[in-house]
């Protein structure tokens, strides 16, 4: 399970950098996304993976560590106002610049390396 | 425990939340409050100064809850500093918006409040995690600060700064969750503890864990390869925001000298003293390619944007020696370098109100009604901003490149401090002369100075380093005792953990299977 869990957090990872890395606001966004994710499930993976074990103290035999739960959930809280927040100053970008791409150029004056 | 730790964020939150419940149009009364609030907050900074002076740790654990499980508050002198900084920063930027920067949109105030809250909040904490949050209530606070007033400039940097900020925050998380992985806490005393007793096996993934950090914290101080959002998203925020953002930067710059004294320090056992390699090569490289982008600005506020960074490799190169003389040379230099370059975004946004359509562009245009009062206040400004004497840069570079040990590291900081001085210093010669001399003939623009508007500029771009020198011996004895203190970081542990009761078993046995 720990590969299995590990590979998919590398590969949202590498999803979300190769979206980052694009020059349109709306795959930069989603990758921005996608990294959240990936990173919200790998603080979760650092409370150690485990099947029934409730995030409790005070029970008898194996509990999970509740800290990471309680990272996560302030993470995921913090990381969807963030992506409100960009997603409304991307559009606001778009209608102010007339053009969806990072750096706010025209599509006809790209000079080179614009994603297209 | 006293309670006055937790007023600094409590104080701004609390006015914020006030300010964001008026109507839009009582803004005479929102001015007011907020105003207020802030000039609070430096009676309550100096307080905190005095209690923190005698050495001890103020330690405040938040609901009671006792460390290393809950979140606590620390006060010792390095944090006490940086919260008068704060404060002596904030006052004239909220005085200067109140003049009508604070009118083109709506919360101006609220959003300064919330500000001032993640400020103080990042320099209060003992806790990573809450760093990260207290990290964000500011970032986003100052993404709506810099897209205040509106406009292309503006929505195009924000973009940027949103979006590389965004990032940053990600890989924060991921530095986390590795710490929090191998040693099993986020508590900055008790990972002092565990990052010093790691083993050999625990190493590799520490190291990574403390260079990610370095990453971005190095993203918020503006550090080499990180700086290219800065420029831009400086000049294109109004005055008021600008200046408050002078300390933005410097939250990176404490939370290096922070995160690098206390957890990977001297002390660290394998990973002492991990960034020190980069951190070097990194600021000298930044303070001259800083001094070089001030070269080549092409307006005033680009100008101070560069200033800016060239003060974050100055300061980072000094961090990164680890003698408690050039940290106390470095911390002065911080007090110095926050206000004037402060007083500057304030001073270029009145030379912009003032030079009509031509703006703080470095081109020849109409000679200004206020040329005198505003060429002297620059003058002054370009004076302690370049180190020269008699003001507070002077003072500061001094003790700096006193305080380098001789050897190979004083040839390298002493050429590149130098030179890019000498740089900077062509840089403002040439702005003044583009500015104030090289007029046309056409009929002078501009219109009555504001005093209330002149008055924040004067403090912060005249007085400040006039005090700093005057006063340069106290300010140094004071941050001495604090370089001393950050370089002891076991007070700073015993303080925090305390003598500790036996861990419960059951919290023993959770989470480790």
């Amino acid at each position: 399970m720990e590969l299995l869990v590990s590979l998919l957090i590398g590969l949202m990872v590498a999803c979300g950098v190769y979206l980052l890395l694009r020059a349109r606001t709306f795959p930069v966004v989603m990758g921005l996304i996608m990294l959240s994710y990936a990173v919200n499930l790998f603080l979760f993976a650092m409370g150690r993976l485990g099947a029934e074990l409730p995030a409790l103290v005070g029970l008898q035999g194996q509990t999970s560590d509740p800290v990471p739960q309680a990272l996560v959930l302030t993470a995921i809280v913090i990381g969807f106002a963030m992506t409100a927040f960009a997603v409304t100053l991307a559009l606001r970008a778009n209608s102010e610049l007339d053009s969806d791409h990072v750096d706010g150029v025209a599509d006809g004056d790209e000079t080179g390396g614009g994603g297209q | 425990m006293s309670h006055w730790i937790i007023l600094p964020i409590v104080l701004p939150l609390l006015s914020g939340l006030l300010l964001l419940m008026g109507r839009s149009s009582a803004l005479l009364r929102k001015r007011l409050l907020s105003l207020l609030s802030t000039l609070m907050l430096l009676p309550l900074a100096l307080y905190l100064l005095y209690l923190s002076s005698d050495g001890d740790y103020q330690v405040y654990a938040l609901g009671n809850w006792a460390a290393p499980y809950g979140i606590v508050l620390v006060l010792d002198r390095l944090a006490a500093l940086m919260l008068v900084l704060t404060a002596l920063l904030a006052l004239p930027a909220v005085w200067y918006a109140s003049r009508g920067d604070d009118a083109r949109g709506r919360h101006f105030h609220a959003l300064f409040q919330f500000q001032l809250m993640g400020l103080n909040g990042a320099f209060l904490t003992g806790d990573l995690f809450n760093l990260f949050v207290f990290f964000e209530v500011l970032l986003i606070a100052s993404y709506a600060l810099l897209l205040f007033g509106g406009g292309r400039a503006r929505s195009r940097a924000g973009l940027h700064y949103v979006l590389l900020n965004l990032a940053g925050s990600s890989l924060f998380l991921i530095a986390l969750g590795v710490l929090y992985g191998v040693t099993g806490t986020l508590n900055m005393a008790d990972l002092a503890g565990k990052v010093a007793a790691a083993e050999a096996s625990e190493a590799g993934l520490l190291h990574a864990a403390a260079l990610l950090l370095l990453l971005v914290f190095a993203l918020k101080a503006a550090l080499l390869p990180l700086y290219f959002w800065l420029p831009t998203a400086y000049s294109a925020a109004s005055a008021p925001v600008a200046a408050l953002f002078a300390i933005m930067t410097k939250v990176g710059v404490y939370a290096i000298v922070r995160v690098y004294t206390l957890i990977f320090g001297a002390q660290a056992g394998l990973l002492a003293n991990v960034a020190d390699g980069w951190l070097w090569p990194l600021a000298l490289a930044t303070l001259l390619l800083g001094a070089i982008g001030a070269l080549a600005a092409g307006k005033l506020r680009t100008l101070v944007a560069y200033l800016v960074i060239v003060s974050v490799g100055m300061l980072l190169a000094a961090v990164s020696l680890h003698t408690p003389e050039a940290l106390a040379g470095a911390l002065y230099y911080l007090l110095h370098t926050t206000l004037v370059s402060g007083g500057l975004f304030l001073l270029a946004g009145l030379i912009r109100h003032h030079r009509g359509p031509a703006g703080d562009h470095f081109i020849t245009a109409a000679r200004m009604l206020q040329q005198p009062p505003l060429g002297i206040l620059f003058f002054i400004g370009a004076v302690a901003v370049a180190g020269l004497p008699p003001l507070s840069g002077f003072v500061g570079k001094l003790v700096l490149l006193t305080a380098v040990p001789a050897g190979e590291q004083q040839a390298w900081f002493w050429a590149v401090v130098l030179g890019s001085g000498l740089i900077t210093i062509v840089a403002l010669s040439r702005a003044g002369s583009r500015l104030f001399w090289k007029t046309d003939e056409s009929t002078p623009a501009g219109h009555r100075l504001d005093p209330w508007q002149l008055a924040p500029t004067l403090l912060l771009v005249a007085v400040a380093p006039l005090l700093l020198s005057l006063f340069a011996r106290p300010v140094m004895e004071y941050t001495g005792a604090a370089a001393a203190q950050l370089l002891v970081p076991e007070g700073y542990v015993a303080a925090v953990l305390g003598s500790e009761a036996p861990l419960p078993a059951t919290i023993l046995q959770g989470g480790v299977q």
